[in-house]
This record gives C-alpha cells, structure tokens and sequence, in this order.
C-alpha cells in the first residue's frame, strides 16, 4: 500500500442524490433537536431559581441534556452510528470505563478537601 | 454495515496485513485515534474543574451571575445571563452543520456544494474566535468592566467574581475559577483556530478541484471529524463551565 487516500472504503462512501435528500432532512432535524435542547439549557440556566426547582434535578437534567447533544454529535453528525459496531465500541468504551472512574474519584476528593472541613 | 463480506476490494488498496480494520481507511482511524486521545485530555481537565469545584463548594462563584454582558448593549443596567455563552454555542453548532453539509455534498461528488458550505465553516468557526476574544476581554476586566484597572482583574493569580467578592465577605473565591476558565476555554480556542486553519487548507484544496482528481472527498470528512470534536467538546464545556 503506497497511498491510502484510493482506499475503496472512502470510494464505496459516496451516495446518491435521493439518499442525500434524506441524509439532510436527518441533519436538519439534528440541528433542530440540538438548538433547541441548547435553548431550554438557557432558560433552565437563567430561570431554574425562579421556578422554585431543587438544584441538583437542575444539575442532573443539564447533564442529561448534554450528553443527548454529545450523542446525536458523535453518532449523527460524525457519522460513528454508520461504522462497524467493534469501531463503535472501541471509541466509546475508554470513556465509559476510565473518565467515570476518573470523575468518581475526583469528586470524591474533591468533597474530602473543602477547605472549611479542613481547618 | 458488513462491507468486508459484500464488497471485493482491490488488493492494492487494502492496508498491508491484506484487509482494512473496521472498514474504514487508514485516514480516518488515525483521525479517530488523535480525537480518543484529545477527548481524554479534555476530559481530565474537565475533570480536575469539577474537582476545584468541588473542593470550593462554598464559595465557588456561580457563572450565570458573571457571564451577564453583550456587545453593543452596554450600561449599568444590561444584564444578559447566559445569552453571550448560548449565543457562541449556536455558533458553533451551525458551523457543525454546515460542515456536515460539506461531508454529504461531497459524497455526492458535488464540488459546489462542499465549497460554499466549508466557506461557511470557515466563516462560522472564525465568528467564534472573535466571539471568544471579546468573552476574554470582558472576563478579564473584572466586575467593574474596566479593563484598564488592573489591580482587580481577573488573572491566573486573582479573580474578584463570585459570592466571595466584597470587603466584609467570609469567603474568597479562588483564583482557580479564572484559572480555569483560561485553561479550558483557552485550549479550546486554541483547537478552533487549528480548526479553521485545516478547514482553509481543505477548502483551497477544493477550490483547486485536488479531490475531484483522487475521486472521493474524504478529507473533508477526516477534517469534518476534527471539527464535529471542537463542537463535542464545547457542549460539554458549556455545562460544565458556564451552567452547572
């Protein structure tokens, strides 16, 4: 192999222009999805105190709404939902094993060293 | 999809153990390869954020009272929470769009297509810079919005926002809020400006009909990928700095 650009894969990826008709209503509708998630993440942000809601559904709903977006991102927009599953797998498992981890033991900490329990 | 058994490939063309892994180029996996390792790093600082935060759970300052100012609607009165922050991750999620767009228009071997919608990419990611520089400008004035006073600006070393700021306040707030919000949004922008400078040299590529030549349009893919991951990592930026 001297080049890899003439790969057949990147060759076989191309489609039609039918396809791409509804591969683009797919994006449209992702775009939507994703401003308007990003919308109610505004309002919540401004008005959640004012609403009377307890902080931490507000902290959890906003975690929730983030990895709906990092989702559609990743699996639509760069197109990981249309790769081989082992692909798939190989890219999304690191995180879901080691920053988890990592989190669960920073937050941990974190909570340990307040600086009022400290002193 | 289960190309390796529908589709005959050309031995040629096949990585040098005789089959490609995963059906995908060479190319694209490496890309794939850099964005695990550069979504890692994010990770671990965003990690360590919400270890300070964490640390700092009393006095840590809340962002929707500090991210308050707008261009051109300047007073002592103009209060805009959030607007700023939401306002540049549309930005960035159009430019995600239309570089989405320039992947689909090039699968189609539309060459028109994938040069007017990389020009947007390239329009929309270099918005967002400026965007950025103004959001620094502004942080870094202080709560008296003079930058010019440099006694109480926000630096690596002091950050007068937060519930701690005032004279007769129990609690300081530390100075790793500013710390971090350089960091975070600093490497960030520094992977943008990356962005917008590899989406230009694809675009001129383009312009040049380079790719119309190879037969494929991959490499706006392979840069699409990099630029989806700036837009990945601002979604989580944006909870995790500027809401939670």
């Amino acid at each position: 192999m001297k080049r890899d650009d003439i790969i057949e894969y990147s060759l076989g990826a191309g489609h039609s222009e039918e396809e791409g008709k509804i591969i683009r209503k797919k994006i449209w509708f992702v775009t939507a999805l994703l401003s308007i998630v990003t919308l109610v993440e505004v309002l919540l942000g401004v008005f959640w105190s004012s609403m009377g809601l307890e902080w931490t559904v507000v902290k959890f709903a906003f975690i929730v709404m983030t990895m709906v977006k990092a989702g559609y991102i990743v699996m639509v927009f760069m197109h990981l939902g249309d790769e081989r599953k082992l692909m798939k797998y190989f890219i999304l498992m690191p995180y879901a094993i080691f920053i988890l981890y990592l989190l669960f033991l920073l937050f941990f900490e974190g909570n340990a060293l307040v600086p009022d329990l400290l002193t | 999809m289960s190309g390796e058994v529908t589709k005959v490939f050309d031995q040629k063309t096949l990585w040098e153990g005789g089959r490609s892994p995963f059906s995908v180029s060479y190319g694209k996996m490496m890309m794939w390869f850099f964005l695990i390792s550069d979504a890692l790093t994010f990770g671990s600082l965003l990690g360590a954020l919400g270890f300070m935060r964490h640390k700092y759970i009393d006095s840590w300052p809340i962002s929707e009272a500090i991210f308050t100012h707008m261009p051109l609607l300047h007073g002592p009165d103009a209060h805009y929470p959030l607007l700023y922050v939401a306002l540049m991750t549309f930005i960035l999620i159009v430019s995600s769009v239309t570089m989405v767009l320039a992947v689909e228009a090039g699968h189609r071997m539309d060459r028109n297509g994938v040069t007017k919608w990389l020009f947007w990419t390239v329009i929309g990611g270099l918005i967002f810079v400026g965007s950025q520089a103004w959001e620094w400008s502004t942080f870094i004035a202080g709560p008296d919005g003079d930058i010019s006073t440099w006694a109480d600006n926000a630096t690596l070393t002091q950050n007068f926002y937060g519930r701690g700021f005032g004279p007769d306040s129990p609690i300081a707030a530390p100075a790793q809020y500013s710390q971090f919000f350089f960091f975070v949004t600093g490497f960030h922008g520094t992977h943008v400006v990356s962005g917008v400078i590899l989406n230009f040299i694809i675009l001129l590529n383009v312009l040049k009909g380079k790719y119309e030549g190879v037969g494929h349009y991959e490499m706006v893919e392979k840069v699409g990928l990099y630029w989806h991951f700036i837009d990945l990592v601002w979604v989580f930026v944006f909870t995790f700095y500027y809401l939670v």
